[in-house]
């Protein structure tokens, strides 16, 4: 018998079923064209989807307006708070009382008070007199007053941060020498635009989404599709089928970071200030992370809508405690217990540093490790899990 | 190193309550084909795959190619072919691609790999459709796939599991004689079917039944032994004698084939044939060489491919697969 052809080098025998899986995992997915579209498309549709629907910087509120001061101060405060294009005034009111009933009536979401002696205000107003500081305005009467509906709380938070800007504005070309102290969040952000976080956040939901859901079908469609019975009479070992798996999605998970990043650096306008290089391998780090999630869900599912189960239970919080839609310092503990759990969570920290603050590799390093720990161990896990039988 | 492929006692396989496989024993010699024949559920796919290591039986002494199972089974699989039941190649990978990888994952470098699949291609007339995919093939090119495939590594044990089903007679000759040059080459071949011309082949097979091993040995030993003479019954109102002859105790089995009925009469009564004249109304009444459905009839009451045990004519006339 000519067994003489079998390769008993371990690792070169190795290295050849881990390159033959890959290979066919390529060729199947080259051949699948529904999936081969998702992984184009998935990111460009929720990214223009997110990009433009998802904005947290409210424009245009219609407001109303109380101005009982009717003089060039009064008309150059107005001009300047429509100009941040926060608000609209689209009605005039009379009297605070009028303006109330306004609001509770639903006809405008907030309304501009400007009181009588809008003039005497100014003049003591720390913004417009060098010699009382710049940061105790609070002891002083405010110039003016924002009436405004607080049932909606990113409405009211965008009135609010308002509160602050047509003062300082105001001061600030008046006084040339007195110059308005920003806070550092600004310098990266100075246009307060929601999509420069919301992007880089998008790339860690969409890459859980589809990393996950690519592996996580991997393993029990072969054993749906009957081929898992000769596979595993076959000399193949499991670390090598896992490998063999994962490795067609790597390329596949940074084709969908190029799209993403390079869309919205287009059509956005999200920096990418960080280093490439650095982004390679945050981006390799969580893509690794999240499809050997796919291959240990794929382990424990027994058909396809069992994996896409798990992938949709794993999905739902990477995006609502990851830190994408509400800040992980604000959640309570339990939940951040869990949301350090997740690999999305780590990425996000990681990505929205090097995107927008420049991030070091080393600055980020914990996330890094845990990222890479989180691979290691659900591959071993996986690895474990998938025993060569039937029973 | 002993002459046996297969050697198993007692191997027996659990799913819960349900026994699929009660203590069988089995001892394969080298260079044999070697059948399992039985209906639907017997236990053939269950033992196939206790005897590939893929599932672990629940209790027994298994040795396949001196290999202990099931803690040896890592080491029987370069030694071992397996064709499911079920077509397990990928349905979006063409033909060629398909026998690439499993050389592959069978060690072949890319060179042996080519030189291995083309010879397999032109083995087994595949060379023409290459690049077709395999989930476009028909029944017959799919097996002949999943042969290939199975066989790549040249393994001194293959096993075959209902590998026919889902091909036409001429396919299926052609598939044996191919199992015949693999035999002829020194291969030892166990093959479960429950086609009574494929088991006919083999040189000696186990009949099955609800996980048990009824008989066993050559065709010719279980035909010579099988406990009962095969008469026919040629004349008229066949349905209505048949009716009366299985209410006799001495007649084990009766089945129309078109205008004769066959009559399996137990060996324990007197003198069969002049037994069977008397309650036949003149017919004619001739003694045939038995079959192996007969055997099969004889060992277990039942028709290969009718799980229950009383079929009715119609069915038995459509089931007959020769």
């Amino acid at each position: 018998m000519s067994e003489l052809r079998i390769q008993h080098n371990p690792l070169l025998a190795t290295w050849r079923r881990v390159a033959a899986i890959v290979v066919k995992e390529i060729r199947q997915l080259a051949r699948d064209r529904m999936t081969f579209g998702m992984i184009v498309m998935i990111p460009l549709v929720q990214l223009l989807l997110f990009g433009y629907a998802i904005n947290t910087d409210v424009r245009h509120i219609p407001a109303g307006l109380v101005d009982l001061n009717q003089s060039s101060y009064s008309r150059e405060l107005i001009a300047i708070t429509e100009a941040s294009q926060t608000v609209d005034f689209v009605r005039v009111y009379a009297s605070a009382q009028e303006a109330e009933q306004a609001i509770v009536r639903g006809d405008v979401k907030a309304v501009l008070y400007l009181p009588a002696d809008l003039g005497q205000r100014l003049a003591v107003h720390p913004a417009f007199n060098r010699d009382s500081g710049r940061s105790n305005s609070q002891t002083l009467q405010p110039v003016g007053q924002w009436l405004v509906d607080g049932g909606d709380t990113v409405i009211a938070a965008s009135i609010r941060s308002l509160r602050q800007l047509p003062l300082d504005t105001l001061a600030g070309r008046a006084l040339k020498d007195n110059v308005p102290t920003f806070e550092v969040v600004q310098f990266f952000n100075p246009q307060q635009r929601s999509v420069v976080n919301i992007v880089p956040g998008l790339l860690a939901i969409i890459l859980t989404m589809t990393m996950i859901m690519f592996t996580s079908a991997a393993i029990v469609r072969e054993r749906e599709q009957g081929n898992m019975e000769f596979l595993i009479a076959t000399p193949v070992k499991p670390m090598e089928l896992m490998i063999g798996k994962i490795v067609p999605y790597v390329l596949v998970g940074l084709i969908q970071v190029g799209i993403i990043l390079g869309i919205g650096h287009l059509l956005f306008s999200v920096p990418v200030r960080g280093g490439l290089l650095t982004l390679l391998v945050a981006a390799l780090l969580f893509i690794f992370a999240s499809l050997t999630l796919g291959l240990v869900i794929s382990t424990i599912a027994k058909t396809q809508l069992q994996a896409m189960q798990m992938t949709v239970f794993i999905l739902m919080p990477s995006i609502l405690l990851s830190g994408f839609m509400f800040p992980y310092e604000a959640m309570p503990q339990p939940a951040q217990v869990i949301s350090e759990a997740l690999p999305a969570t780590h990425f996000m920290r990681m990505v929205r540093g090097i995107v927008l603050r420049d991030a070091l590799l080393w600055d980020l390093q914990r996330d890094a490790l845990w990222l890479a720990a989180f691979t290691l161990g659900g591959l071993v896990f996986a690895a474990l899990r998938f025993k060569k039988r039937l029973d | 190193m002993s002459d046996l492929a297969i050697n198993v006692q007692k191997m027996t396989r659990c799913f819960g309550n349900n026994i699929a496989v009660d203590h069988l024993d089995l001892q394969i010699p080298r260079g044999t084909i070697y059948g399992f024949l039985g209906p639907n559920g017997c236990g053939k796919s269950t033992s196939i795959r206790m005897l590939t290591g893929l599932l672990t039986p629940t209790s027994g002494e298994l040795e396949v190619l001196g290999q202990r199972l099931p803690e040896e089974a890592e080491a029987l699989r370069l030694r071992i072919g397996y064709m499911t039941q079920k077509f397990s190649l990928y349905d979006n990978l063409s033909i060629r691609e398909n026998l690439s990888f499993v050389a592959q994952i069978y060690g072949l470098n890319s060179r042996q790999s080519r030189e291995r699949v083309n010879e397999l291609l032109a083995l087994y007339a595949l060379d023409k459709r290459q690049t077709q995919l395999a989930g476009s093939l028909s029944g017959g090119q799919k097996q002949r796939l999943a042969l290939a495939a199975a066989t790549l590594h040249h393994p001194d044990l293959l096993f075959l599991d209902e590998p026919t089903s889902a091909v036409d007679p001429e396919n299926r000759r052609e598939f044996w004689e191919r199992l015949f040059d693999l035999c002829n080459a020194g291969t030892t071949i166990l093959v479960s079917t429950h086609y009574m011309d494929e088991a006919e082949r083999c040189h000696a097979l186990a009949i099955l039944e609800n996980g048990v091993k009824r008989a066993d040995g050559s065709p010719a030993e279980l035909m010579a032994t099988m406990g009962a003479h095969v008469l026919e019954v040629e004349g008229n109102d066949l349905r209505t004698l048949k009716s009366q002859l299985v209410q006799c105790p001495q007649v084990l089995s009766a089945a129309q084939l078109g205008t004769r009925l066959r009559v399996l009469v137990r060996d324990q009564t007197e003198q069969p044939q002049q037994w069977l004249q008397a309650q036949v109304n003149g017919r004619r009444i001739e003694a045939v060489r038995p079959s192996l459905e007969d055997v099969f009839v004889a060992c277990t009451g039942q028709h290969p491919t009718a799980p229950a045990s009383v079929t009715s004519p119609a069915a038995e006339q459509g089931e007959r697969h020769v």
